[in-house]
């Protein structure tokens, strides 16, 4: 059974605006990787655990010492628009 | 005596670093010269190859006269010391711009430094430029930068291999000695095979990924390029140890990889995935290569047997689930807020956030992006990632269960040569089967090597040896004997055509 996939709705999640051209690829493009990918369902069994790391460790600490960090001029240096000392973005907020 | 010195910029740009190691101690040459004939081959060369998006010539010219003064002064030379590194552009470097292949990252000039250039760079290796990739790492043929591709210094029409496709070029070309790349499904190997240079991708962890710019950080090493094995084996030395700044690193004290070059191969137990010789999108000029390289390690004394991986074929699966879902969750972060591009139709941030990454990303990250969130979206996430992660247990099964039979694994470390510029752009799956060989590996995290082991059809093949987690050591021993008794690697045709002349005979 061929896979359906809402491009829309991916695209929506992944936060992109694709022209329609993209859509159109992505669309045709994006099952037959899939399909392709989904064979790992053939040999993964219900007893098999996941792995997330190849090599694992668990509790990484370090001393709770203060070190040197970026300025908060440095930090901002990269941003596309700053003001006062912070990130200046459009609106989050719907107006009232 | 202006002629000699013109001569000797051009063959100084070929020779390896431990060669001009032992030429920087006994002050033959000064770290400027060594300086100078690596930004003359860039002049030469790289109008046609394209490796470098940005030079660091004057960077470059004063860290070499401050090493020449403190050499003055008493200094002693270090194995990194006066060595021209390149740098993927994926590498942060305080100060000097740093776009991952991206339009999203045209404008970002980093605040800091990723830890394997500060050791490097603190070891006395001279910076010349950061090198072109694919975007964010994707790709396998370096077209898929946004700032155009990069050329294979064998045949210009063709690719390099790829993501780390400009560091491999440069290395080939004499542009640098060596250089930088990262390897999350291939891509320090695959250019290396490609390109004609040795490409080594020690255990995951062994070299920190702090100020890396992440593509899937559970399958992201840092890798390096080098024109042999003995300088891949200083280089990694260099940039290998723990580093608190990334908790993945390990702690694992890092061995003199350099003990273990001399060691032969004599009673070595050297598995052959002959499935991989066998595969049909294995070209047979890369088999009869791969083939005459076991037989020379055979006739040193290495115990050649075959090896089965019976997963290794779900590998490639796996890795394309894998890897886009990491990168749509790491790739989050370019939102048009704290770095990079912005794109501002007006309304909220949603609609600046979307049209900055509509705008800023390539088509293979989109495509990868959407792949990634597909597959971790609500109702999906069990059969496709949650799938995957199984598989990348049984390939690892696969491996440990090899090495409890053989010290090292052997086969072709790309399916093919180089190939043209525009053959496979317009077919994804065609590309992703480029790094069949190499994937395994990267899932599992263990040390594997590309070593030149000759030429098909007049093109470099790589010979690929993984070792056991933390095994670099018994990799760079099989490395360099076979690197030996192949005999000496030739050089792409651009590099020979730029070096006019060897070492002044009378000296």
């Amino acid at each position: 059974m061929p896979l359906e996939i809402d491009i829309e709705h991916i695209a929506a999640l992944a936060r992109l605006d694709l022209t329609d051209e993209e859509l159109e690829r992505y669309r045709r493009q994006l099952p037959a990787i899939l399909e392709a990918a989904a064979r790992v369902g053939e040999v993964a069994a219900e007893h098999v655990p996941p792995t997330s790391h190849p090599v694992s460790r668990t509790n990484v600490l370090r001393p709770d010492e203060e070190r040197p960090c970026l300025t908060q001029e440095e930090a901002l240096s990269t941003a596309p628009a700053g003001e006062s000392g912070r990130f200046r973005v459009p609106r989050i907020v719907e107006a009232e | 005596m202006m002629a000699a010195d013109g001569a000797k910029d051009s063959w100084l740009s070929d020779l390896s670093a431990h060669e001009l190691t032992d030429l920087l101690r006994s002050r033959e040459v000064s770290a400027a010269e060594v300086t100078e004939a690596a930004l003359s081959r860039v002049q030469a060369v790289d109008g046609e190859i394209a490796a470098f998006l940005r030079v660091t010539e004057d960077g470059a010219r004063e860290a070499a006269a401050a090493l020449d003064a403190a050499a003055a002064g008493g200094e002693p030379w270090g194995p990194a010391t006066g060595i021209p590194l390149a740098l993927k552009d994926v590498f942060t470097t305080k100060g000097i711009r740093t776009t991952a292949g991206s339009r999203i990252l045209e404008p970002y000039v980093p605040p800091y430094d990723a830890t394997p250039w500060v050791r490097l760079r603190e070891g006395g290796s001279i910076l010349i430029g950061k090198t072109n990739c694919d975007e964010f790492a994707m790709g396998s043929s370096n077209e898929n930068s946004a700032y155009g591709p990069v050329h294979n210094p064998w045949n210009l029409s063709l690719v390099p291999g790829g993501s780390s496709g400009g560091s491999a070029a440069a290395v080939a070309a004499g542009e640098a000695v060596w250089a930088l790349g990262t390897d999350t499904g291939g891509s320090v190997r695959q250019p290396a095979a490609l390109c004609g240079v040795v490409g080594m991708k020690p255990t995951y962890g062994r070299v920190s990924r702090y100020g890396l710019i992440a593509f899937a950080s559970s399958l992201d090493h840092v890798g390096t390029f080098t024109r042999d094995v003995r300088d891949a084996a200083t280089l990694l030395g260099a940039i290998a140890g723990h580093d608190s700044m990334d908790a993945t690193s390990l702690e694992d004290p890092v061995p003199d990889y350099g003990d273990a070059l001399r060691r032969g191969v004599e009673g070595i137990r050297v598995g052959v995935v002959e499935s991989w010789l066998a595969n049909e999108g294995t070209q047979p000029g890369v088999r009869d290569a791969v083939r005459r390289s076991i037989d020379l390690l055979a006739e040193q004394g290495a115990q050649v047997d075959p090896v089965e991986l019976p997963h290794s074929d779900y590998a490639l699966s796996a890795y394309y689930l894998i890897a886009p879902a990491e990168c749509s969750s790491n790739l989050a972060r370019f939102d048009g807020v704290r770095y990079g591009l912005r794109v501002d139709p007006g309304g909220d941030v949603e609609r600046m956030n979307r049209a900055t990454r509509g705008k800023g990303f390539g088509d293979e990250v989109k495509r990868r992006i959407m792949l990634g969130t597909y597959a971790l979206s609500a109702g999906y996430y069990d059969a496709f990632y949650g799938q995957a992660q199984k598989v990348r247990t049984l390939v690892i099964r696969d491996f440990d269960e090899a090495f409890g039979r053989f010290d090292v694994i052997v086969g072709p470390t790309s399916p093919t040569v180089a190939f043209a510029i525009g053959e496979k752009a317009n077919d994804p799956l065609a590309m992703y089967l480029c790094d069949l060989f190499t994937i395994p590996a990267d899932l599992s995290g263990m040390p594997a090597i590309s070593v030149p082991c000759g030429l098909s059809e007049g093109l470099p093949v790589g010979f690929q040896i993984i070792g056991p987690l933390l095994g670099e050591s018994v990799v760079f021993q099989v490395a360099a004997a076979l690197e030996e008794a192949v005999g000496v690697s030739e050089r792409p045709p651009l590099a020979q055509a730029a070096a006019t002349s060897g070492p002044p005979q009378d000296a």
